[in-house]
């Protein structure tokens, strides 16, 4: 059942304050998606995104700026090498899906690449729903070049742009992503397959809310194909990666995230994430809402400068890395973790706390036993 | 990570300076390191941008690719790096002494002892980072199987000489890194993490110059502070201060600075080449140098940097004494890379795209070999590691407090000895659990046989390492009153089951290499937009 109108337009108009009058609401992509269902308890980047604030904009107005930002060569090699494998009617890329995926079926000669221009996310998710059908009911080799699709996100839409869907003559589809990183003698670069394994795993959920829609339901396959420079040429070759992982535990991580409503009515009235608001407002706005940060955040959001400020100058542990909060129990920052260790504080029949005084007592006796000359048989003692 | 380690994380937040982790130095250090700061191109696969490497600390060679996707230019780039790094290597290769190796006879099929050459020492690289070790595994993999004009007079687009025998070092090194323990190929930021424990996650300790904040931070300045500085501080033109270690460029550098200039360059090198007479020629040639020393310049300014901190690291880790047993391992490494020098020597063809199953099964085999002796030596070398040991239930030290003399039984009774030892730690000892401590250098062994007082005495026997006769020898017992320390892993690494040889590969695993595998690998082919 959707929920009623008025009620998403509540939402919608929240939302809109939030980000500010006048200002844009910037689209979720997969990238972003795949993060925040990395680190499915920080409410402060679900919110955000959520109302679609530019997060790059706020933590320069919030004093702390990111370092994203993509070098014009890797962006001309990407778009190059992303050209070079659609040329030609997609001819290279539908070979490629042929061979690595569906070699049973018959090769592609011509295929069919329907046109998805429409106005606004909306119309081109429409368009490309369209498409999806038309090419499912036709039974043929299609691509379908940069589509749309939607996915509800804790209440929010979502507008996802996969680099291309191919419909199989069987009528099953299959998400095509093109990155830039080498496949060197037929392996590639784990934490970058990964990270394109879990993006893709965001366009198989959307695409299954759109297969959920036709009757029959046509089969999103969940074997992606990652297209990628052959050794240091610019060759494309490609790889069948296996997402079913990643798209079980982004599909539950999305599932698990907080409403943003509910977050949303959390907030005290009159925040506002407008990046023309003074400094001193905009902080304590942001602070409002709780953040979970750890070491990861620096390679996936941009506000992560400044929730590492925060966590810091809170001690807490976590800002060191997030296992090392499995070994400490309930101690959360460094000053307790120290007290407790000196045996100024704590349980002494915790076992985290008494683990961390042993700990603290070898280590002293180590360096002590470092410093002083020791005897040539006992490295050890 | 121990919790150990944990806490001198946290108490290096506390102190605002990095803890130690370790009392010695853990891995061997040349005098004499070759220092490689590598950059390459965003977004292209082993292109490299420009280099600082050498032996001098004061005088490094800059090696820069003015446009990295020009295939001449990049070749040019690496026969420069080739004629510093192959008459370092060679400095090495001819310096030996005698060593003593056991083989398998071929015809009686009995081990023998043979007389062969090792090398005295071997050279070592030095890399910023561990970005910076794929880089050298992926320049290997680029240059080794390209043919020179002499090798293969029809190739396309022949490579300088020397070229693939770089590719063939460097490939080696970059496997050889991969050996825990091993140091012939080092990443700077990896050998000052293991012995020094900074205020920030392990993340963030891959940026060198931050690290080094940490470490040793300036006058007056918490290491918090000057890493903060180090990451993030701009000038006013927006670039970094402490520029990234590479092999990846800041991209404001890229977009701000090193992509106009490259621009520049191509126009002055199409202006050249559209000259019509000499003297315009000679007009357009002197843009053409300026655009290229520009670039230079920049290359310059963003390795230098990183190059001075590479030695400030290596200064920070010559002051810590070095562990007994790193030396051992750096024998290892001399027979590594006098085997190499042999295959060279004896024309063997370059390492293979992939390995064999055998080959890559002795590999794996090596790797864990050698991790499990990188561990128990370097608890042996260092107390602060045999604490973490302590503390995981792996090893337990404490006073003597009785020796008491027994026999086995049996014809000819030998001495096994009770020892009693006190102490604090909790080792997980089942029954005749054996355990191992050092004397004079060999382990001598010794079963659990109990515990007295709720754990806090330990009971064990002795069972070797007395000498052949009836009496114990003197010096191989402990004594009442001595403070020991005992592991309950081995301290020296047994050879696993010997692999067939390559001809005789199982057909589980393939079987044996056929006429396919004899034929030299070819070299990447070259296509008409290839960038490389």
């Amino acid at each position: 059942m959707p929920p009623p109108r008025t009620r998403g337009t509540a939402l919608r108009h929240r939302l809109a304050e939030l980000r500010g009058p006048d200002v844009p609401a910037k689209a979720l992509d997969a990238r972003a998606l795949a993060a925040l269902a990395a680190n499915p308890g920080c409410k402060r980047r679900a919110i955000l995104d959520g109302a679609g604030v530019n997060k790059a904009v706020l933590a320069d107005a919030l004093g702390s700026p990111s370092a994203f930002g993509q070098s014009q060569f890797a962006f001309m090699r990407g778009n190059a090498f992303e050209a070079r494998v659609k040329a030609d009617g997609g001819a290279e890329l539908l070979r490629l899906v042929h061979e690595k995926l569906d070699a049973g079926a018959e090769p592609p000669t011509r295929a069919r690449v329907p046109k998805l221009d429409a106005i606004g996310p909306e119309g081109r998710a429409a368009r490309t729903a369209l498409a999806l059908r038309e090419a499912t009911e036709a039974a043929a080799w299609t691509l379908l070049d940069h589509p749309m699709l939607a996915l509800d996100v804790a209440g929010s839409p979502a507008f996802l742009e996969p680099d291309a869907v191919v419909v199989h003559p069987d009528g099953s589809w299959t998400v095509v992503e093109i990155k830039s990183f080498p496949m060197l003698d037929g392996s590639a670069d784990p934490a970058k397959v990964g990270a394109a394994a879990r993006q893709s795993a965001v366009y198989v959920l959307a695409l299954e809310e759109v297969a959920a829609k036709l009757d029959p339901a046509p089969r999103v396959r969940h074997r992606v194909l990652l297209v990628c420079p052959k050794d240091f040429s610019n060759l494309p070759t490609a790889s069948a990666v296996d997402v079913r992982k990643q798209r079980a535990v982004t599909g539950r991580q999305l599932a698990r995230l907080t409403r943003i409503e509910d977050i949303a009515d959390t907030l005290p009235e009159g925040t506002c994430f407008a990046p023309d608001r003074p400094t001193a407002e905009l902080t304590a706005a942001v602070e409002s809402v709780p953040a979970a940060y750890a070491p990861e955040c620096l390679a996936a959001c941009e506000l992560a400068f400044h929730c590492r400020d925060h966590s810091r100058a809170s001690g807490a542990v976590t800002s060191l890395g997030r296992s090392l909060r499995a070994e400490l129990g309930d101690l959360t920052t460094v000053d307790e973790v120290l007290s407790a260790a000196h045996g100024e504080s704590g349980d002494p029949d915790d076992p985290a706390v008494a683990a961390l005084r042993r700990a603290a007592e070898l280590r002293a006796e180590a360096l002590e036993s470092a410093a002083a000359p020791r005897p040539e048989e006992a490295p050890c003692l | 990570m121990s919790l150990i380690s944990t806490l001198a994380r946290l108490e290096a937040v506390h102190s605002g300076r990095a803890q130690p982790t370790a009392t010695v130095r853990h891995r061997h250090l040349s005098e004499h390191p070759l220092v490689l700061v590598p950059l390459t191109t965003a977004g292209e696969a082993g292109a490299p941008l420009g280099a600082l490497v050498g032996t001098d600390r004061d005088a490094p060679r800059l090696l820069v690719v003015p446009q990295p996707r020009d295939r001449d230019l990049r070749f040019a780039f690496l026969a420069e790096l080739a004629d510093v790094v192959l008459p370092y290597i060679d400095t090495f290769a001819d310096d030996v002494e005698a060593a003593e190796r056991n083989e398998t006879d071929p015809e009686t099929g009995k081990r023998v002892k043979v007389e062969v050459e090792l090398c005295a020492d071997a050279p070592q690289l030095i890399v910023p980072s561990r970005a910076g070790i794929e880089l050298v595994r992926l320049l290997g993999r680029s240059m080794r199987f390209r043919r020179t004009a002499e090798q293969d007079p029809e190739t396309p687009h022949p490579a300088p000489p020397r070229v693939p025998l770089l590719g063939r070092w460097l490939t080696h090194f970059g496997e050889r890194a991969r050996v825990p323990g091993s140091a012939l190929l080092l990443a700077l930021t990896e050998v000052l993490g293991r012995h020094w424990a900074t205020g920030q996650s392990s993340l963030e300790d891959q940026h060198l110059a931050a690290l080094l904040a940490w470490i040793d931070p300036p006058d007056g300045v918490s290491g918090a502070e000057a890493a903060l500085d180090a990451e993030l501080r701009r000038d006013a033109r927006g670039q970094l201060v402490c520029p990234p270690a590479g092999p990846a460029t800041d991209p404001a550098f890229d977009n701000k600075l090193l992509a106009p200039a490259i621009e520049r360059y191509d126009r002055a090198r199409t202006a050249l080449a559209a000259a019509e007479d000499g003297l315009e020629a000679d007009d357009r040639l002197g843009e053409l140098t300026a655009a290229e020393r520009e670039i230079r310049s920049l290359v310059e300014s963003v390795t230098r940097p990183t190059w001075d901190a590479v030695w400030h690291g290596l200064d920070l880790l010559r002051a810590l004494p070095e562990g007994a047993h790193a030396v051992d391992r750096w024998t290892r490494d001399r027979w590594s890379f006098t085997g190499h020098r042999d295959r060279i020597v004896a024309g063997e063809p370059p390492q293979p795209r992939r390995d064999d199953a055998v080959t890559a099964a002795n590999k794996l085999a090596t790797r864990e070999r050698e991790q499990a002796r990188l561990d128990a030596q370097e608890a042996l070398d260092d107390p602060l590691v045999m604490a973490g040991r302590r503390l995981a239930g792996e090893a337990f030290a404490g006073e003597v407090i009785d020796v008491v003399m027994a026999y086995s039984e049996g014809k000819s009774p030998r001495p096994r000895p009770l020892v009693t030892v006190r102490t604090d730690d909790r080792p997980h000892l089942g029954e005749r659990v054996k355990v191992f401590r050092s004397l004079g250098g060999k382990p001598q062994s010794a079963e659990f046989v109990g515990h007295e007082e709720d754990g806090a005495l330990i009971v064990l026997r002795v069972v070797d390492k007395m000498g052949r006769g009836k009496e114990p020898e003197t010096g191989s017992l402990p004594e009442k009153g001595d403070r020991i320390c005992f592991t309950l892993f081995e301290h020296e690494q047994r050879g696993g089951a010997k692999l067939p040889d390559q001809e005789e590969t199982p057909w589980t695993h393939g079987g044996p290499p056929g006429e396919e595998s004899a034929v030299q690998e070819s070299a990447d082919p070259v296509t008409e937009e290839d960038v490389l």
